[in-house]
């Protein structure tokens, strides 16, 4: 048996192996959107709920609902807000996904976000009389490197240690709060005349173009937006037609599988752990460059956390991942919308997201309470 | 599915032709919150009371929108700036930076923001600023004569010029009442010749209150005036638990004897800035098409800041030193005693 042979034989088990539950059997891919719109649907109605349970008036509960689909999509601005958060959501996210798939837990993409962000920052103020087509590439290349390396601090402690990386991604993320603070107060990062931690500015040079300033200035919406194509497709391509992204899910699924065919798992673990870091840094990066303009604490805001319910959402695919931030950018948008007016605290957000995932991650559950939904299968395909 | 998208179509649509209505008819202030959030009982309440007196007073429209975290700063701008509001307030020096991107991009937009001043001043903002460390001067004098102890307790949130003037203005006063009774209290949490003293580093933790009060009181502090927002509910919390005889808390922002609803007995005093009244102040201008962008300062004298009466705690506080504070305040306001200390 030739070696060619051999691999694409493993290649398609394996992929039938990952992807059997999902893709392979009829309806199945009925399932994989039905679940998760199933989920988000469920949650908006408890979200309801919990509003009617806190005395808001079933008027008030429709205006905030109506308020968020229209501070989600309904005019050019709301547009341009869903996509603005959506880009560090799923880059960040595809690292997330990209490390399940290698059966690897990164809880610590808020922490690379934050390193490789405070990185970027950093190159995008002392890096001066450059270009911006070389200035701007090379900050984002700084975040994303600073994001890898970190990241594979836990990859290499897993790999020779054993130590379990859900911790040590845990651990490192508070480290790189500290080191955030830390660092926001150094004479060459603290901006000039202020006391408080927060850094100079971007210099223009390294800012990531608005798509459509020229047609109103506060339209966010910035060219991370093709990085964020481009790394959905590279992740795509990397995950199903690389060999590296065939060691990543053949050492997820069987780690023992894995070994025995000759994938050094060490190396795997700690490249898993690095591309997943680079993406998180890179997401830090962009939000910087495109959004923030400067680094100050807490400017992660949480995303690289939300970012694993997105990839959890996603299922850990790339499209997925993508419509997942979608829809959680939308979410954030609709919810800022929802709060004006409707007057809707912003938190019931944050409790309709959590739903979300503990419908996705329960699909159980989901069938449970929505059966017609699952049921009726082969009467639909009769239908279509 | 076309069901489901005709109804969410005209829906929006509706909900486009409710917006309009409402923006014809009246006035719409709008404010963005810090991240302590609109219901913490100090500054961000304090600062949006102002828009609710001014929509009692003038029957105008409010709206706000809080900050979860300094990323949304822009956003929530940029949010209300698209729900053509007549006034944007933003509250807190750290959404400077935000403020000033907004405004510049949006010349015809009316802007304000508390606490910060910009030099040079932009046309279309006005900043509102407050001599806090005047009225904490008169708490600071207030607590040296009320402590047992001789150790007072101050915290900040961070160390930002909105913060730390209040931190100045207590040790200032604290200094003062060494100097003029002979007494020998003692701040801790604040140094106010070298700007380094206590900070929690948020404006958010109330678990982080308890911890610094609780630090305090174990150095011997037995009043403490936490300066970070919601965080000094923790503090008053603690307070509470210990008795105000071990433990008194100095309020800030409002008047913390009513904001806080769990624990106002603690409060001996607060320290006052009239948030409420220049955001109102703003307002009306706003209304009266009399809007200049520019300053806006709220001193002893001119009431915009003060401390709020003694409440329960008036018949504990001797006559005399009610007089000596009274007597502080003149000489704060005609300028014979140096607030600087």
């Amino acid at each position: 048996m030739s070696q060619t042979e051999h691999k694409s034989d493993t290649t398609r088990d394996a992929v039938r192996a990952l992807m059997a539950p999902p893709i392979d059997r009829d309806g199945a891919w009925r399932e994989l959107f039905m679940v998760p719109l199933a989920a988000v649907m469920l949650a908006l109605l408890f979200g309801a709920l919990i509003m009617m349970a806190t005395s808001v008036s079933p008027a008030t509960i429709l205006q905030s609902f109506i308020a968020m689909a229209r501070g989600s999509v309904g005019s050019l601005h709301a547009i341009s807000e869903t996509l603005t958060a959506t880009i560090p959501l799923v880059l960040a996210g595809l690292g997330i996904g990209l490390a399940f798939r290698a059966g690897l837990f990164n809880i610590g993409a808020e922490g690379q976000m934050v390193v490789g962000g405070l990185a970027a920052a950093v190159a995008s103020f002392s890096l001066t009389g450059l270009p911006s087509i070389i200035h701007l590439p090379l900050v984002l290349m700084v975040g994303l490197a600073v994001g890898a390396l970190y990241a594979a601090i836990a990859g290499f402690l897993r790999a020779t240690t054993g130590a379990h990386e859900v911790i040590s991604t845990i651990m490192l993320n508070l480290i790189s709060f500290r080191l955030l603070d830390y660092f926001l107060r150094q004479p060459f990062i603290q901006k000039e005349g202020r006391s408080d931690p927060i850094s100079k500015a971007v210099l223009e040079s390294a800012e990531l173009p608005r798509l459509l300033s020229f047609f109103d200035g506060n339209l966010r919406l910035h060219a991370g937006l093709f990085i964020m194509l481009a790394a959905v497709l590279l992740v795509y391509w990397l995950l199903y037609r690389s060999k590296l992204g065939f060691a990543f899910r053949i050492s997820g699924e069987n780690p023992q599988a894995a070994r025995y065919a000759g994938i050094r798992s060490g190396l795997t673990i700690i490249l898993a752990m690095a591309i997943a870091g680079a993406l998180a840094g890179l997401a830090g990066a962009t939000q910087i460059t495109g959004v923030l303009g400067r680094a100050s604490p807490g400017f992660s805001a949480g995303i690289g956390f939300d970012a694993i319910a997105v990839a959890l959402l996603g299922r850990s695919h790339p499209v997925g991942i993508l419509l997942a931030g979608l829809l959680f950018g939308a979410l954030e948008a609709g919810g800022r919308q929802m709060q004006v007016d409707a007057g809707v605290s912003i938190d019931l957000i944050s409790i309709i997201q959590a739903l979300i995932i503990i419908f996705v991650a329960a699909p159980l559950l989901v069938k449970r309470i929505l059966p017609p939904l699952f049921r009726t299968k082969s009467v639909n395909e009769d239908a279509s | 599915m076309f069901m489901k998208k005709i109804a969410l179509t005209s829906g929006i649509t509706a909900a486009f032709m409710m917006a309009s209505a409402t923006a014809a008819t009246a006035f719409t202030a709008c404010q963005v919150t810090d991240v302590g959030g609109i219901d913490d009982g100090s500054f961000n309440e304090t600062a949006w009371q102002g828009v609710l007196d001014a929509k009692a007073a003038y029957g105008i429209e409010g709206r706000y929108l809080e900050s979860q975290s300094e990323t949304d700063y822009q956003p929530n701008l940029n949010s209300l700036i698209e729900n053509k509001c007549d006034l944007v307030i933003s509250v807190g020096f750290l959404m400077g930076d935000a403020t000033k991107t907004s405004a510049e991009a949006n010349p015809d937009q009316k802007f304000s923001i508390v606490d910060f001043a910009y030099n040079p001043t932009i046309p279309n903002v006005v900043g509102q600023i407050y001599a806090t460390n005047e009225a904490a001067f008169l708490a600071g004098y207030l607590a040296a004569g009320m402590s047992q102890s001789g150790v007072v307790g101050v915290f900040g949130g961070m160390n930002i010029p909105p913060v730390t003037a209040f931190m100045d203005g207590f040790y200032y006063g604290v200094a003062y009442h060494n100097s003029q009774k002979g007494t020998n209290v003692q701040v801790l949490g604040w140094n106010a010749a070298s700007k380094e003293g206590l900070f929690t580093g948020n404006f958010e933790s109330l678990d982080d209150g308890r911890a610094f009060a609780q630090n305090l009181y174990d150095e011997g502090a037995d009043i403490v005036m936490p300066v970070a927002g919601p965080v000094g509910l923790g503090s008053a919390a603690l307070a509470a638990e210990l008795g105000t005889d071990a433990m008194k808390i100095i309020g800030v922002d409002g008047d913390q004897r009513f904001l806080d609803k769990n624990n106002g007995d603690v409060y001996l005093t607060s320290v006052l800035k009239g948030m409420d009244k220049t955001v109102m102040q703003v307002i009306k201008s706003a209304m009266d098409g009399k809007f200049e962008g520019g300053l806006l300062i709220g001193n002893l004298a001119n009431g915009g800041v003060d401390i709020s009466p003694y409440h329960g705690f008036d018949s504990a506080i001797p006559a005399a030193l009610k007089a000596e504070v009274e007597k502080v305040r003149a000489g704060l306001i005609d300028g014979s005693i140096n607030v600087g200390g």
